[in-house]
C-alpha cells in the first residue's frame, strides 16, 4: 500500500522565546514491512502576526540509534513565537501480521522489562494479566493480553491526558491508542514478556476500525517480544496487529521514551506554550 | 572481631620498614608543637577554601573534612602490586563496558545473568550501540580498598562515574610539604603532583573523531551549591580548563560550544560531574535544568565526548560487582589480582537466609547505596537496631547485599590523648585514556572514631596523605 | 573567557561599589539630619530613601524613618537587596564562583569582608555607631579595590570588573547629585542660603571630595561649581565624565585583546563625545535633574548593551 502522510506541528507560545533544540524520531523505520518513497522534515520559526518572516531551523547531529531509530536535532534561533514542524512524505508499505522483519537493531530486548511510572504494574493490572493464559506459548499470551487490553480500556478521546499511566487508564476504563499501548507493555511485562511503546501513522479509510480516525492518524501502539519471532506489534486500540495501514516511527519504554518530537525553548519561561497537531495520511492508490 | 592489622606496628613485632622513619619523626614532635601544626594546618585547608558540604545535614556549608597529619606509607613493592591490581581492574570495567552496550558476550557466555545488566536502572537503553572514542567509558575508575594484612587488599566498591575527593589527595600533600619539608627530604617519597597534567592528557586523548586540532576541555558543574563544587574548580584551575555549567553550553548544528565573551568557543570534551539523569532534558529528565538539551545527540554523533560516558554506571552497581573478577578472567584471561570481599546478594533465597541467621556479624548495605547511609554494621549495632534492619531486609531483599565484616587495617593517628591506631580505606585514582594510568598515590580515609569502621566523611571521617615511597 | 565568569566579576565590582555608596548615603542622611529644617526630620530621610530607590521596602518594613532603623535598613537588612550587607554577600558569593578568576589577595579581601560583616552582625548594636559603619565599609571597598589593582592579571577579566566599577559608580555619582538638587532642597529661594551651602558640603563629604573640591575650585561652594566637579571634571575620580572616560578605556581594550568591536565601544563613544562637549550652563538650562535622569538611563542602556555583547552569551 502506498501511503501519503502530511503531519504538521505548530507550537505557539504566549512570549518569544530566544531558541529552540529538538530531537526528532521523524523518520520511518527501516524493516520489511515499509520502504521510504520520498520523506522531507522541516521546521520554520516566526512571529505571530508577521507574515513571510519564517525562518528555517538547522539541521544538526543525525544519526540512528541502539533502537534503529533515526534521530535528526535541531536548532531553532529565536526570537520566536510560533514553531512549525512539518513531515511530508510517501511510503510503500506491507502486511507482515505485525511482525518487524529486517529491523536492525542492537539493544537486548531484556532491557525493555523495565518499568517506567506510566507503564508500572498494579494490583488490578495484576489481575488483569492473569486472566490470560500462556498455555498456547508466547504468542498466543501476547495475542490473549492484547485482547485484554481493548476489553477492559474502551476507546474515548478527553478522559485521560499525557501523563496518564496504565493503571490510571485502566481504572477509568476508557482512553486513547496511549493509554491501551501503556496498559499491553504493563501487562506483557508482568508475565514477563519484554515490551515497549511504538508510535507511528495510521491511515483509516472509510472502513476503518477506528473510530475517530481523523485524531488518531498520529497513532501508537506497542510491541511485545515473542522468543524466536522477534517483536511483534499489537494495537489494542483497533484490535489488531499493524498492518499495511501503518507506518511506523521510533519505540521507547513508554510514550515519553518514544516521543516523536522532544524539545527544549530557551527564553520562554514567562509564558505559557500551545500545541496544536494536524495529521492527514492519505492512500495514494485510490 | 579479632585483631587488627597496623601498618606501622604490624602484628607485633616492632615497626614495619615503611614507616620506620616515622618513628623518628613522632619523637621529636612535643605534642605543643602537635597542636600548633594542626591548627596551621587548619588555617591552611580555611584559606584555600576546601571545605565540604553534607547532604541533608544542614550545618555550616564551610565545614573543613578533618585532616590527621600522620601519614599512610606504602613500600615500593606493596604499591607495585596493587598498581597492577588497580590498573586490571579498571581495564576490564571498561571492557564489560563496551560489551555490554554492544553484543554482549559476556552474558551470551552466560557469565553474568542478562537481568542483572540490562534491567539495571544504570544501564542507559539510550546509548547502546555508540562506542566512545578509545573504547573507554570509565576515564576516571576510583577503586576503594581495604587491608586486613601484608599482603591481604580487598576492593570494596567501585566507582565508574565520577569518583571524588581526588583534590584532598593532592591538597594533603601540598600541606604535608609546606609543614613537614623535612619529612620529604628524609624519606623517598614518590610525587603526585603530575596529576592533574595526566588527567588533562587522559581526557584530551579522547577527543570526538570529529575533533580536528588541540581539543577543548571543560568540566561540567552542577554549580557552586553544589557540595564538591570546590574540587571541581580546583581541577579547573590546575588543568587550566573552563569550569562551566550547563547554561554556559548549547547545541548548534552538530557541535556543542560555550558562550563567551568573544562568541561561542567549540567544546571537545567535557569532564562532567552531574549524574546522567541531569546531562540532557532532551534524552534524560526533561526537568533537568542542569543539562545541556540536545548534548546527547551530538555525543551519539560524535561530535562531542563525555567523561565519564553516559552509561558508565552499570559498572559500579553492587549488584555487579561481585562479578568483577569474572571479568577479569573473561576479558583479559587473568586471575584477579586484587580480590572481591565475598558477598551475599539478599535476592538470592539461600544467601537471604544466611544473612538474616548471621547479620550480627555481617556488613549489610543497600544495592544503590552510597556515602555510608542506609547501611548496617552488625557487630556495631544494637540488638533494636539489627532487628530494626531484619525488617526492611525481609520487607526488600534484593535492595540489600551482605558482607562480612572486614577487620579494617589502621595506621596511627593523632587523637587528644596522643597517638593511636585508626581503622583506614584506600582510593586510588585510575585514568583510562589513550592509556591507564595511575599516579602513585591515593586518598587514604581514616575512621577517627576509636573502634569505628566508617570512613565515610559524612559519617565522622578524615583524610590522611597516602605516600608510595621510592625503591 | 566564559560569559558567565565576565557577568560574576562585573557583578562583583557593581555590589562592591554599591556597598560604598550606600554607606556614604547613610553618611549623608544622618548629617544633614543633625541640622534644624522647616520640614522636620522625616521629608529628608524619605527623600533620600526615594532618590535611591530604597523607600519602598523600608516603609513596607518599618514605617517611621528612626535613625536606627535606617541604619538597620541600609546597612544590615538583607531583606534590602541594596543594604550593605547584601551587597557584601553577593560580591562574596559571586567570587567564591569565580575564585580561580582572580588572585588568592582579591579572594582574602572579599571573604574577609564578609567575615569581619559576620562578626559585625553578630556584635551588640549598640556598639555601633553610624561613622563606624560608613569608615568600615569604605576600608573594605578600598581594601578589595586595591587588591585587584595590585594583583591581578590584565586581561579580560580585570577589564569586565572594571567596567562594573565605573558604570555603578557613574550611575550612584549621578544619583547622588540628583538627591542634593531635586529632592532635598524644597524652594528655590533656598539657592544659596546656608542650609543649601550646608548641604552641598555634606555631600561633597560624604564622597570623600570634600578636600579635593577646595583644591579645584575654591572659595564659596555654588550648585554650578559642585555640577562641573562631579559632572564634568577629568580630575574628579567619581566624575560622571571619569566614569564613561574609564568604561570607554576598558571598552576599547577589550576590543582590542578580542579583536572587534561592537555596539558597546559606539555607544560609549557617543556617551563621551557628548560628555566633552558638555557645558554647565546647558545642564543648568536643561534642568539638573533631567539632565541626571537622562543619564542614569544612557548608563543602564550601556549596561544593557555589555551584558547583551559580553555578557550574556546570546552573540553567535
Amino acid at each position: 500500500m502506498r501511503l501519503i502522510v502530511d503531519h504538521i506541528t505548530r507550537y505557539d507560545y504566549e512570549r518569544p522565546v530566544r531558541g529552540l533544540v529538538q530531537s526528532h524520531r521523524l523518520t520511518p523505520s527501516v524493516f520489511q514491512g515499509q520502504k521510504v518513497i520520498s520523506w522531507q522534515v522541516s521546521v520554520t520559526a516566526g512571529q505571530t502576526g508577521e507574515e513571510g518572516g519564517e525562518t528555517p531551523g538547522l539541521l544538526g547531529a543525525e544519526f540512528t540509534d541502539g533502537a534503529g531509530d533515526r534521530i535528526q536535532g535541531w536548532r531553532i534561533a529565536g526570537p520566536a513565537t510560533r514553531v512549525t514542524v512539518r513531515v511530508q512524505g510517501e511510503v510503500e508499505t506491507a502486511d507482515l501480521a505485525g511482525m518487524l522483519k529486517g529491523h536492525r537493531e542492537v539493544i537486548n530486548p531484556c532491557a525493555y522489562k523495565r518499568e517506567t511510572a506510566m507503564t508500572a504494574g498494579s494490583a488490578a493490572l495484576e489481575a488483569l494479566a492473569e486472566t490470560v493464559s500462556d498455555a498456547g506459548g508466547q504468542l498466543s499470551l501476547a495475542h490473549g493480553l492484547s485482547a485484554a487490553v481493548s476489553g477492559a480500556i474502551r476507546y474515548q478521546p478527553g478522559v485521560t491526558h499525557a501523563h496518564t499511566s496504565a493503571s490510571e487508564a485502566l481504572a477509568l476504563g476508557e482512553g486513547v491508542c496511549q493509554d491501551h499501548a501503556h496498559a499491553l507493555i504493563a501487562l506483557a511485562r508482568l508475565r514477563g514478556l519484554p515490551a515497549r511503546y511504538v508510535s507511528g501513522y495510521l491511515f483509516a479509510d472509510s472502513s476503518g476500525a477506528a473510530p475517530d480516525s481523523a485524531a488518531e492518524a498520529a497513532h501508537a501502539w506497542a510491541e511485545i517480544f515473542v522468543d524466536g519471532l522477534g517483536w511483534i506489534g499489537f494495537d489494542p486500540a483497533n484490535e489488531c496487529c499493524p498492518d499495511a495501514r501503518y507506518i511506523r516511527l521510533a519505540s521507547g519504554f513508554d510514550a515519553r521514551d518514544a516521543a516523536p518530537i522532544r524539545g527544549v525553548a530557551r527564553g520562554g519561561t514567562a509564558g505559557d506554550e500551545f500545541m496544536d497537531v494536524s495529521v492527514a495520511v492519505l492512500s495514494a492508490d485510490q | 572481631m579479632g585483631v587488627f592489622f597496623d601498618e606501622m606496628n604490624g602484628s607485633g613485632g616492632g615497626t614495619r620498614i615503611p614507616y620506620a622513619r616515622l618513628e623518628e619523626w613522632l619523637a621529636t614532635m612535643p605534642k605543643e608543637l602537635r597542636s600548633l601544626k594542626q591548627a596551621e594546618a587548619e588555617a591552611l585547608f580555611r584559606r584555600i577554601g576546601i571545605t565540604f558540604a553534607v547532604y541533608g545535614e544542614g550545618g555550616d556549608p564551610d565545614r573543613l573534612i578533618p585532616f590527621d597529619m600522620f601519614p599512610r606509607v606504602f613500600s615500593a613493592a606493596e604499591w607495585a602490586r596493587l598498581d597492577r591490581g588497580v590498573k586490571q581492574r579498571a581495564k576490564a570495567l571498561n571492557m564489560f563496558l563496551v560489551d555490554v552496550y554492544g553484543r554482549g558476550e559476556i552474558i551470551r557466555a552466560g557469565r553474568i545473568p542478562a537481568n542483572l545488566v540490562y534491567q539495571n536502572e544504570a544501564y542507559e537503553k539510550a546509548v547502546v550501540g555508540f562506542v566512545p572514542p578509545k573504547g573507554v567509558y570509565s576515564h576516571i575508575v576510583g577503586i576503594d580498598l581495604v587491608r586486613t594484612g601484608p599482603e591481604d587488599f580487598f576492593v570494596l566498591e567501585d566507582n565508574c562515574r565520577t569518583p571524588s575527593g581526588v583534590s584532598y589527595m593532592l591538597e594533603n600533600r601540598e600541606i604535608m610539604m609546606r609543614m613537614f619539608p623535612g619529612l620529604f627530604r628524609e624519606n623517598r617519597i614518590q610525587p603526585i603532583d603530575s596529576y592533574a597534567e595526566i588527567l588533562r592528557r587522559t581526557l584530551a586523548s579522547v577527543a570526538p573523531v570529529k575533533c580536528k586540532g588541540e581539543p577543548k576541555v571543560v568540566i561540567l558543574t552542577p554549580g557552586h551549591f553544589n557540595s564538591a563544587y570546590y574540587e571541581h574548580s580546583f581541577l579547573a584551575d590546575l588543568m587550566g580548563v573552563e569550569l562551566v555549567e550547563g547554561q554556559d553550553l548549547f547545541v548548534d548544528g552538530e557541535f556543542v560550544y560555550a558562550r563567551t565573551t568573544e562568541g561561542p568557543k567549540r567544546v571537545d570534551v567535557i569532564y562532567r560531574r552531574i549524574d546522567d539523569a541531569f546531562l540532557d532534558p532532551l534524552c534524560f529528565r526533561p526537568d533537568s535544568m542542569l543539562g545541556v538539551p540536545g548534548l546527547m545527540d551530538v555525543y551519539r554523533s560524535g561530535g562531542v565526548s563525555i567523561c565519564s560516558a553516559p552509561g558508565a554506571g552499570v559498572a559500579d552497581d553492587k549488584a555487579i560487582y561481585t562479578y568483577v573478577p569474572e571479568m577479569i578472567r573473561f576479558y583479559l584471561g587473568e586471575e584477579p589480582i586484587l580480590k572481591n570481599v565475598p558477598t551475599w546478594k539478599c535476592a538470592e533465597r539461600d544467601d537471604l537466609k544466611y544473612v538474616l541467621d548471621n547479620l550480627g556479624e555481617l556488613v549489610v548495605k543497600e544495592v544503590h547505596g552510597s556515602g555510608g547511609y542506609g547501611m548496617l554494621v552488625g557487630p556495631k549495632a544494637s540488638k533494636a537496631e539489627i532487628e530494626a534492619f531484619r525488617a526492611q531486609l525481609v520487607a526488600n531483599p534484593s535492595n540489600y547485599i551482605a558482607q562480612p565484616t572486614l577487620a579494617l587495617s589502621t595506621v596511627p593517628t593523632f587523637v587528644d590523648e596522643g597517638v593511636a591506631p585508626r581503622h583506614v580505606d584506600l582510593r586510588p585514582y585510575c585514568l583510562v585514556g589513550e592509556r591507564i594510568e595511575l599516579v602513585k598515590g591515593g586518598l587514604t580515609r581514616v575512621a577517627l572514631r576509636e573502634g569505628s569502621l566508617v570512613v565515610n566523611s559524612s559519617q565522622g571521617g578524615g583524610v590522611k596523605d597516602t605516600w608510595v615511597l621510592a625503591e | 573567557m566564559l560569559s558567565r565568569t565576565a557577568n560574576n566579576l562585573y557583578w562583583i565590582a557593581r555590589y562592591m561599589e554599591r556597598a560604598d555608596t550606600v554607606a556614604r548615603l547613610l553618611d549623608v542622611g544622618s548629617r544633614i539630619s543633625l541640622i534644624p529644617s522647616e520640614h522636620g526630620y522625616r521629608s529628608e530621610w524619605d527623600s533620600l530613601l526615594q532618590a535611591s530607590g530604597m523607600a519602598e521596602g523600608f516603609t513596607a518594613k518599618y514605617g517611621d524613618p528612626v535613625q536606627r532603623n535606617l541604619e538597620s535598613w541600609l546597612f544590615f537588612d538583607r531583606d534590602n537587596p541594596s543594604s550593605v550587607a547584601s551587597c557584601l554577600t553577593s560580591a562574596r558569593e559571586n567570587a567564591r564562583i569565580v575564585r580561580t578568576a582572580m588572585t588568592a589577595q582579591v579572594w582574602d579581601a572579599l571573604n574577609g569582608a564578609f567575615q569581619e560583616l559576620r562578626q559585625l552582625e553578630r556584635q551588640e548594636r549598640s556598639s555601633l555607631d553610624q561613622s563606624t559603619l560608613t569608615e568600615w565599609v569604605t576600608r573594605q571597598s578600598a581594601l578589595v579595590r586595591g587588591a585587584i589593582d595590585a594583583t591581578l592579571l590584565r586581561d579580560d577579566g580585570y577589564n569586565f570588573l572594571n567596567l562594573g566599577y565605573y558604570l555603578e559608580r557613574a550611575d550612584n555619582t549621578a544619583r547622588l547629585l540628583d538627591v542634593k538638587y531635586y529632592v532635598l532642597l524644597p524652594r528655590l529661594d533656598f539657592v544659596g542660603s546656608g542650609l543649601d551651602n550646608y548641604q552641598w558640603s555634606t555631600l561633597l563629604r560624604a564622597m570623600g571630595a570634600q578636600r579635593a573640591f577646595h583644591w579645584a575650585y575654591g572659595g564659596e561652594i555654588t550648585a554650578g561649581k559642585i555640577a562641573d566637579f562631579l559632572i564634568l571634571n577629568r580630575q574628579s575620580p567619581r566624575a560622571l565624565i571619569t566614569c564613561i572616560a574609564g568604561a570607554e578605556n576598558h571598552l576599547a581594550r577589550l576590543a582590542k585583546t578580542y579583536g572587534k568591536e561592537n555596539a558597546a565601544q559606539t555607544l560609549v563613544r557617543e556617551m563621551m563625545t557628548e560628555l566633552e562637549t558638555e557645558t554647565v550652563e546647558r545642564i543648568f538650562d536643561e534642568g539638573l535633574h533631567e539632565y541626571l535622569s537622562r543619564f542614569i538611563g544612557s548608563v543602564a542602556g550601556l549596561g544593557s548593551v555589555i551584558h547583551e555583547v559580553y555578557l550574556g552569551g546570546e552573540v553567535s
